[in-house]
């Protein structure tokens, strides 16, 4: 017991001392956990993140938005899977998470259960989704863990360039015909409170932070976060000429920040709980591909054995 | 001659386009993470491509023409891709098994197209016969990998490579349009492209344990613009935006 409470004491040193923990380093069970939960749901959302903008791949207006569109979300395809081989750094094996996320066990980011009915979704959810997704990973690019960290530098830098191809398909919209311009507004309006959801519940309201503040897993709490994220993203909907669908938002001299109405925190859980528009679809979008896929990934392995198999003969034979 | 080679342009933008149209569509729902972005390359290489070729098409068009007029405000009998790229992906075998036959088929015409007295031509050839390189080799990887898996990875590609072997015929048939370009030292000899075609094919069925189908009856008109009923739902897909706002820019 006087044991491993040193060896807590003695980890809580290291990490405040702002060292980077390695997959050998010894680490809180607790820790270790907490973390394989954060990253795999970080790499579910990822994945399923892929189905809102794939519905428009096909659909893009131009070819050049077509070849970007196409382009991102195979990037979301490489961060989940960045992601999941961080997660095995910790002795998560990536099959079972991904069949924890498809029996419903695990969670993934809510925001991928709003559906995208028109083109100026895919601007608003890069703008918007991604850049709250920015506001919390620049955090945890200095997050403990190193190989999350290490990630997460990765992410950060594509992520910036998704959100600024997300502001510049809204810019185009937000420019154009009166039909596009309301494209545009009616999507800011879609996405503007998930967006601020995603920041998680109020500090007050969030039992686990606390404890992963203290290890220095997270750097912020969600309320900084989410203030940080309105006040860099007012000023962007205003020189896009568009309403944030807010009407208490105001700029606040004293605190140095804008003040905000609140947030519906009954539509966050509801959304949380299977409500969302999307819940289902998406679920079933990931177990289709998954079942559909199932005699693939069998004959890849039947023939890797195969192989292996006849270079051990070549081998013995020579 | 300047109408047939604004076709052959178009038979080369339009394959690439509704080829990476129709692989977009796998975008999201792979067997595998890891497949899912090797396809999604593919389909970005033809989107990629195709861009190249409808901005060719768009200037020998002339004013007012872009590649997205080209891709988007043509309908189905303007569409001159061949068939095989326009029909329904089906399971991860089927599209292997389309991918596979297609690939070594565009790797033999664009290596041909490196030779080119237009220089335009000539110049995408460059760029697209890297990609379509590793296109060929992927596919073909994973036609055997298929091939030689399970029996029901084998019994599935099989029915597939069948069910295909009627579109392929329209690859190498020589129209007016062909015959013209292959005199002006623009296009490519078809029936030497089969020949390549058909020894690669064999060689590579043969390594993934599976049966060649008979040559019989062929489908074709696709390059002359006498499409299957699934084009039409293609471009409706595609095109259905922009159409409704022909004033507006994206």
């Amino acid at each position: 017991m006087t044991k491993e409470m040193n060896l807590e004491e003695r980890f809580q040193a290291y990490v405040d001392g702002e060292n980077k923990v390695e997959p050998k380093d010894w680490m809180p069970e607790k820790y270790r956990k907490t973390l394989v939960r954060q990253i795999s749901q970080h790499a579910h959302s990822e994945v399923v993140g892929m189905l809102p903008e794939a519905n428009w791949i096909t659909r893009a207006p131009s070819l050049r938005r077509k070849v970007a569109l196409l382009a991102k979300v195979q990037d979301e395809a490489g961060h989940g899977l960045y992601l999941y081989s961080a997660a095995e750094t910790l002795g998560a094996d990536r099959m079972d998470l991904v069949e924890d996320l498809l029996s419903g066990k695990a969670k993934y980011s809510s925001i991928f259960n709003y559906p995208t009915p028109t083109w100026a979704d895919i601007g608003a959810i890069g703008w918007l989704v991604d850049g709250a997704a920015i506001a919390n990973q620049v955090m945890l690019c200095r997050t403990s863990y190193g190989p999350y960290s290490r990630a997460m530098v990765r992410i950060c830098k594509e992520e910036s360039f998704h959100q600024r191809q997300g502001y510049e398909i809204l810019m185009s919209l937000a420019k154009g015909t009166p039909a596009q311009k309301k494209m545009a507004q009616e999507a800011l309006n879609r996405w503007w409170w998930p967006s601020l959801m995603m920041f998680g519940p109020t500090d007050d309201n969030s039992p686990n932070s606390a404890q992963s503040m203290k290890w220095k897993i997270k750097r912020k709490s969600n309320d900084e976060l989410r203030q940080e994220f309105i006040d860099k993203t007012v000023p962007q909907a205003e020189y896009l000429g568009l309403t944030v669908p807010d009407k208490n938002l105001k700029w606040n001299e004293e605190r140095g920040h804008y003040d905000f109405g609140t947030i519906d925190w009954e539509e966050f859980y509801q959304v949380i709980s299977g409500n969302g528009k999307c819940n289902k679809q998406r679920m079933k979008a990931r177990q289709d591909a998954h079942n559909a896929g199932a005699w693939v990934r069998e004959a890849a392995n039947a023939y890797a054995e195969k192989q292996a198999a006849r270079k051990a003969e070549e081998g013995s034979a020579a | 001659m300047k109408d047939q080679l604004l076709q052959y342009t178009l038979r080369l933008g339009d394959n690439a386009l509704i080829l990476g149209q129709r692989l977009g569509e796998w975008c999201g729902h792979g067997p595998i993470l890891e497949q899912d972005i090797a396809l999604t390359n593919i389909a970005l290489d033809q989107l990629g491509q195709a861009r190249l070729l409808m901005q060719y098409a768009a200037e020998q068009k002339g004013e007012g023409y872009t590649e997205d007029k080209m891709a988007f405000f043509r309908d189905v009998t303007e569409y001159h891709n061949c068939l095989m790229v326009e029909l329904k992906n089906g399971d991860w075998g089927r599209t292997i098994a389309r991918q596979f036959l297609f690939d070594t088929y565009n790797y033999f015409f664009y290596t041909a197209l490196l030779s080119s007295a237009d220089e335009r031509l000539k110049d995408i050839a460059q760029k697209a016969i890297k990609e379509i390189t590793y296109h060929a080799q992927w596919s073909a990887e994973w036609l055997i990998r298929l091939g030689d898996g399970t029996e029901e990875s084998h019994r599935r590609v099989q029915e597939s490579l069948n069910d295909l072997w009627e579109w392929t015929g329209e690859m190498f048939m020589m129209d007016e349009v062909d015959k013209a370009m292959l005199e002006a030292g623009i296009g490519v000899d078809l029936n030497r492209i089969k020949e390549q075609w058909d020894q690669k094919v064999s060689q590579i069925i043969e390594m993934a344990t599976l049966t060649k189908p008979e040559d019989g009856w062929m489908q074709s008109g696709g390059k002359q613009g006498e499409h299957s009923e699934y084009l039409g739902y293609v471009l409706a897909e595609m095109q259905h935006l922009p159409r409704m706002h022909p004033e507006a820019e994206w």
